[in-house]
């Protein structure tokens, strides 16, 4: 079935509304307009203000809710509009919903997913474009996933709600409008990362929004007789090493791409991981290609500028295997 | 006005106050002998808040406190053991000495911590009131904090999301005059907290915190209102803490003759006193009230040395809910999803209280 990232994530809300009583969507514009990339529209008529609960601007004060709710028996649905709105709420993710398990000797698990856009590509400047991912890959206590399929951005809700601790769902704001085909078996983990094209040259290491690139690089390199492997991270935290390393062991090489800015990067973690594990197994040296250290500008082709393409990601390949 | 409480009861919470008085004395002296670390936050002085309110709620309320919450802990039923154990960072301890003085919390008696971020319970403390509404249950959840959270974003976010949603929260305010060492009037253009509070059309009143007995009257007050489904409240309990506000602090900020001043009014002596006065207390009574309170630190402290420590191989546990079996994949194919599994954890809608 043909359908857009936007509906699939519309779906997966849907069914997880649908089936246990204790889910409910809370966030920013959720309800009555519908969601601010239209994820929830037509939710408030079918489900009721109850559990489709348009919230003040108070990013800090209704993720919090959301952790006491999810405390107190519910399985929250929380939407924060995006990645730059949620450092309002940092406190409680950091502080609260991420630690309290721990610091509370395994008395309290905190079953929230937390729902967010992030990324840049629409022009929106340097409040509503950053990629923050690995600030809550950072974090133990959390799960972070970031769906950059169809296939995923309908199956990942579905075993987030029913993990028993915090889940942070990144959705590329970017994706909302890719369409392609939701496979049958769209069922998923929200554990390991997957392969998304094989090869044997060079891996290509995502995830997110810029997945949709680096699979047109694989194809443009593809036409110059390299062949790319691409994995796609899913879950940025607990990062699975295993997929990773399996793949740099086939092909010796690796370019990383992400949208965070470089310094103390997920590229970084990633690039880090490969060395401690597959040092032995490298021909060359790891390459990223991420956004350039300047907050988002608003110019189009500054912004192009300032994040990777699919021209930037080639020429890195280009230049790990020497041609 | 005389006490309005049989002699029965009126004997637990002064029993009560002494209980958290000389288990508190017995962390600063332990804390000088180096068996209670990091931050120790006293709560002597203020000991009519927490039990003139804490005896105002039921078993199934939701407490949420802060980094001074040893009292709230002891009254809401936490066992002394386990909270001088998580002092010593035991694994007996009440969390598992993974939190710390700062850190007490208690599944089995709905204590949700001992949280050190000030306003941080505050947000939380809605959510519980929006799962407690949502789900239909008479609960209330009784927010502590002091008047220092009222000046972050936390409590006017949570006052608004609870009195636009009349959510069962009770906000309880300890007013101890001092943010650590700021005086209320050097932080707060408006100090009458009250003001602040109503402006979110939230019902408040204020109370002495040095006499137990309006604290107590207020707080059921204050229980009724919100357990009848009549929205939030917010309670102001005007208090003063005696001892330094943690154990690093040199105390520049306010005079001696300030705290004299306040230590006449002192919860314990005057409350006594008063008892004493209506034949409700002889000082035998209070000799055996006091001694019961020693005996209990004293077991307390013996039950923290024995304990063991745990192995350091442990470190990592509790970061993250154990993959559990018992949770399998969603099964492949069209259907709608299975209901999401509960939580393994306590208390989190799975094996927690009700």
């Amino acid at each position: 079935m043909k359908m857009t990232y936007r509906e699939a994530i519309r779906q997966a809300m849907h069914e997880a509304l649908a089936a246990d009583p204790r889910v409910f969507l809370m966030g920013e514009d959720v309800g009555k307009y519908g969601g601010t990339y239209a994820c929830s529209k037509g939710f408030l008529e079918e489900f009721g203000p109850e559990r489709i609960r348009d919230t003040p601007l108070s990013e800090l004060g209704f993720v919090g809710a959301g952790i006491g709710a999810a405390l107190g028996g519910l399985r929250p649905i929380v939407e924060v509009m995006t990645v730059n709105f949620s450092l309002l709420a940092l406190d409680q993710i950091v502080n609260t919903a991420a630690a309290l398990r721990h610091m509370s000797g395994g008395q309290f698990s905190v079953p929230l997913v937390l729902r967010m856009a992030t990324g840049a590509g629409r022009q929106l400047a340097a409040q509503h474009s950053h990629s923050l991912e690995n600030w809550y890959a950072h974090i133990p206590g959390i799960r972070v996933l970031a769906p950059a399929t169809i296939a995923d951005a309908r199956g990942m809700l579905g075993p987030a709600l029913a993990d028993p601790d915090p889940v942070v769902i990144f959705e590329h704001a970017q994706l909302y409008n890719l369409e392609g085909e939701l496979p049958d078996d769209w069922r998923c983990d929200i554990a390991t990362a997957a392969v998304r094209r094989e090869g044997t040259d060079v891996s290509l290491i995502t995830y997110g929004g810029s997945l949709p690139k680096v699979l047109a690089a694989a194809g443009q390199l593809a036409a110059e007789g390299i062949a790319a492997e691409v994995i796609d991270l899913r879950v940025l935290r607990p990062l699975d090493t295993e997929t990773i390393a399996a793949s740099l062991r086939k092909t010796h090489k690796a370019v990383v791409v992400d949208e965070g800015w470089r310094s103390g990067s997920l590229a970084a973690e990633v690039m880090a991981c490969i060395v401690e594990q597959c040092f032995f197994d490298l021909d060359a040296p790891v390459a990223r290609v991420c956004s350039e250290e300047v907050p988002i500008p608003y110019a189009k082709h500054m912004e192009e500028a300032a994040l990777p393409q699919v021209s930037k990601i080639v020429a890195a390949v280009r230049q790990v295997l020497g041609k | 006005m005389t006490v309005p409480y049989d002699k029965t009861f009126a004997q637990k919470l002064l029993h009560d106050m002494l209980r958290i008085r000389r288990m508190e004395e017995k962390c600063a002296e332990l804390y000088g002998a180096q068996k209670i670390r990091g931050f120790l936050h006293l709560y002597i002085g203020e000991e009519a808040c927490a039990v003139g309110a804490l005896h105002a709620l039921a078993p199934g309320d939701n407490i949420v406190a802060t980094y001074r919450e040893h009292g709230h802990a002891l009254v809401r039923g936490v066992p002394m053991d386990a909270i001088m154990a998580e002092m010593f960072g035991k694994s007996a301890g009440c969390s598992r000495g993974r939190g710390g003085s700062m850190h007490l919390f208690d599944a089995a008696t709905r204590f949700y911590g001992g949280n050190a971020i000030v306003g941080g319970g505050l947000p939380l403390a809605a959510g519980f009131g929006l799962a407690d509404k949502l789900q239909k249950r008479q609960a209330v959840t009784a927010v502590f904090f002091g008047e220092g959270a009222m000046a972050e974003g936390a409590f006017h976010e949570s006052m608004n999301l609870a009195a636009l949603w009349q959510l069962p929260v009770l906000f309880c305010c300890e007013n101890n005059l001092y943010a650590m060492g700021t005086a209320l009037a050097r932080s707060e253009a408006q100090t009458d907290l009250c003001a602040k509070a109503a402006s979110y059309a939230v019902p408040t009143l204020k109370a002495d915190g040095m006499d137990i007995v309006a604290v107590h009257e207020a707080m059921k007050l204050a229980a009724r209102h919100v357990r009848d489904g009549l929205g939030p409240f917010f309670l102001e309990l005007q208090t003063y803490r005696f001892r330094a506000h943690s154990m690093f602090d040199p105390e520049l900020y306010r005079d001696k003759a300030e705290v004299e001043e306040w230590k006449t009014r002192g919860p314990l002596h005057t409350f006594s006193a008063r008892l004493k006065a209506e034949s409700k207390l002889t000082e035998e009574e209070f000799l055996a009230l006091d001694a019961r309170a020693n005996a209990e630190v004293q077991a307390s402290v013996d039950f923290a040395e024995a304990a063991p420590w745990e192995p350091v191989e442990d470190l990592l546990k509790d970061v993250v809910t154990p993959p559990s079996p018992s949770i399998p994949l969603p099964p492949a194919g069209e259907g709608s999803n299975p209901p999401p599994s509960p939580a393994r954890g306590r208390g989190a809608g799975g094996e927690g209280p009700p």
